[in-house]
């Protein structure tokens, strides 16, 4: 169905150009929006929808976009997509929009959403810009719904509200880590996933920018 | 020439302008915000309807929460309008204390006519403990009935926290001095902290104290800590929240206003009094 090129952009961003993990991008919401695996979907939903209209919208006119005027453009179309994104929530999806609060508003400043919109939709016809948003939006969900999991999973006992783990409150074994609930776990999670995937995809390290260099003379200041 | 004809001619001008040239870009722009804002405000008035009904619907979920009628915790929309039933939705002046039929108690927006400057009354700076500034002349008032009187009285209550106004309810039994159940449907105090105002435990410890001392004052206060059981006071008394003094002092004070004379003490002294709700 979908040639090769294609297909490429799609499935590139999940994991061998991933937005989190290699680009180190979009990391606030990543945070935040965790702690359950409904929020961190929801999320995913809506960032992907924004990412994927943003991309069409900006490729669609990008060659009539003064040089001096483009990123005021494309914050003025992702920041309204993202109004409407945000309105639709409100309206059909109370519990999660309250839940996820500021953090939808928030997608107007996610880098990802701008960084494609430049980097990629800005050079390309519509329906690869549409692939490209979907491939990183893709990515960006994949990553949202791994933390969501493993936090859930260990801070609440359970996966998208059903028990797994029997609660030690409930008469079971397991004892909630409360530090999963809180921010600085997606941290730990996130740094443990990109030292996964670097160690098994060696081609995403970096090479270090500057090196410690061993200090032989020693001055008071 | 006919309009139709040059429309894209005039399109087919601006296209070929220079992208860099001022005509262009100012059209750009132009093109772009009318559209953007034309998406926008499309959306935003084919969902008010939906959000409307969501948070009228929301509201209704939080008054039977605090009369503790809910089904069920994640009782559904059927659930929750059915349940509502029993209740009946009323407007009570708040200087004499009695019903009013006009305006509409179904239709009235307390909140919006606290606002409004023919609706609403100015509180004077000494008597304005709950940091109102104003407060609607007309207050709604929800009643569920067992069998000809009033069992529980639901009364919306409002007023500042640490950081932001909490909106929320209180529930009374049929003595009008008994508290059911309290809650906040909306605040922006600091999460596990004044936040805790929401926590289902500490709102549990608000049922079966009192309202009214023996002289008919106000005397249910949220304490700093917890309260001795030897204390005299107990049954007035409220556990108070760890990190949270100030919100739990606005929650003392929303209350000393809002069941006090300014607020709905006339209505409760009347009820109390036996007349007819």
């Amino acid at each position: 169905m979908m040639d090769r090129a294609s297909r490429r952009t799609v499935l590139d961003p999940l994991i061998d150009n991933n937005p989190i993990t290699l680009q180190v991008l979009g990391l606030c919401s990543a945070l935040a929006v965790t702690t359950t695996v409904q929020t961190a979907l929801v999320m995913s939903a809506a960032l992907t929808a924004v990412l994927c209209c943003s991309n069409v919208l900006v490729s669609l006119i990008r060659n009539h976009l003064a040089q001096s005027i483009r990123i005021i453009v494309q914050i003025t179309i992702i920041a309204s997509l993202v109004v409407v994104v945000d309105e639709f929530l409100r309206a059909y999806a109370v519990e999660a929009s309250r839940r996820l609060s500021v953090f939808v508003g928030l997608i107007i400043t996610n880098c990802i959403v701008l960084g494609r919109a430049e980097a990629f939709a800005m050079h390309n016809p519509p329906w690869p810009s549409f692939l490209d948003g979907l491939g990183n939006g893709l990515g960006y969900s994949l990553v949202l719904i791994l933390v969501g999991v493993v936090r859930e999973l260990f801070g609440s006992g359970s996966v998208l509200g059903y028990p797994v783990l029997a609660l030690a409150r409930d008469g079971g074994w397991y004892v909630p880590n409360g530090l999963m609930l809180l921010p600085p776990s997606a941290f730990f999670i996130i740094g443990v996933l990109i030292w996964g995937i670097r160690t098994w995809k060696k081609a995403q390290v970096e090479r270090s920018e500057f090196r410690i260099h061993e200090v032989h003379r020693t001055e008071v200041l | 020439m006919s309009p139709s004809a040059t429309s894209p001619g005039w399109l087919a001008r601006v296209r070929a302008l220079p992208n860099e040239s001022t005509a262009k870009i100012v059209l750009v722009t132009l093109a772009v915000c009318i559209v953007a804002s034309l998406v926008v405000s499309t959306a935003a008035v084919l969902l008010e309807p939906a959000q409307r009904a969501n948070q009228a619907l929301e509201r209704k979920r939080k008054i039977l929460e605090v009369a503790q009628l809910l089904p069920g915790e994640d009782a559904g929309r059927e659930a929750v309008e059915a349940a509502f039933e029993q209740v009946r939705t009323r407007l009570v002046d708040l200087d004499s204390g009695r019903f009013v039929d006009t305006p509409d108690p179904e239709s009235y927006d307390q909140r919006a006519a606290a606002r409004d400057p023919a609706q609403r009354v100015e509180i004077a700076r000494e008597r304005d403990i709950a940091g109102l500034g104003t407060r609607a002349r007309y207050a709604n008032a929800y009643l569920v009935r067992d069998g000809g009187r009033v069992s529980t009285l639901v009364l919306p209550v409002h007023g500042l926290g640490l950081w932001s106004t909490l909106y929320g309810f209180i529930a009374l039994g049929s003595d009008f001095d008994t508290v059911i159940g309290i809650g906040f449907y909306e605040h922006g105090e600091t999460p596990g902290l004044g936040a805790e105002v929401d926590n289902p435990r500490w709102r549990a410890g608000w049922s079966g104290k009192r309202v009214f001392g023996p002289d008919g004052e106000v005397r249910i206060e949220v304490v700093k800590g917890e309260v001795a059981g030897a204390d005299p006071r107990a049954a007035w008394r409220v556990d108070g929240i760890a990190g949270a003094t100030l919100t739990a002092r606005g929650v003392s004070n929303m209350l000393r206003y809002w069941l006090g004379e300014q607020g709905y003490g006339p209505l409760l002294a009347r009820l109390r009094a036996g007349e007819p709700g």
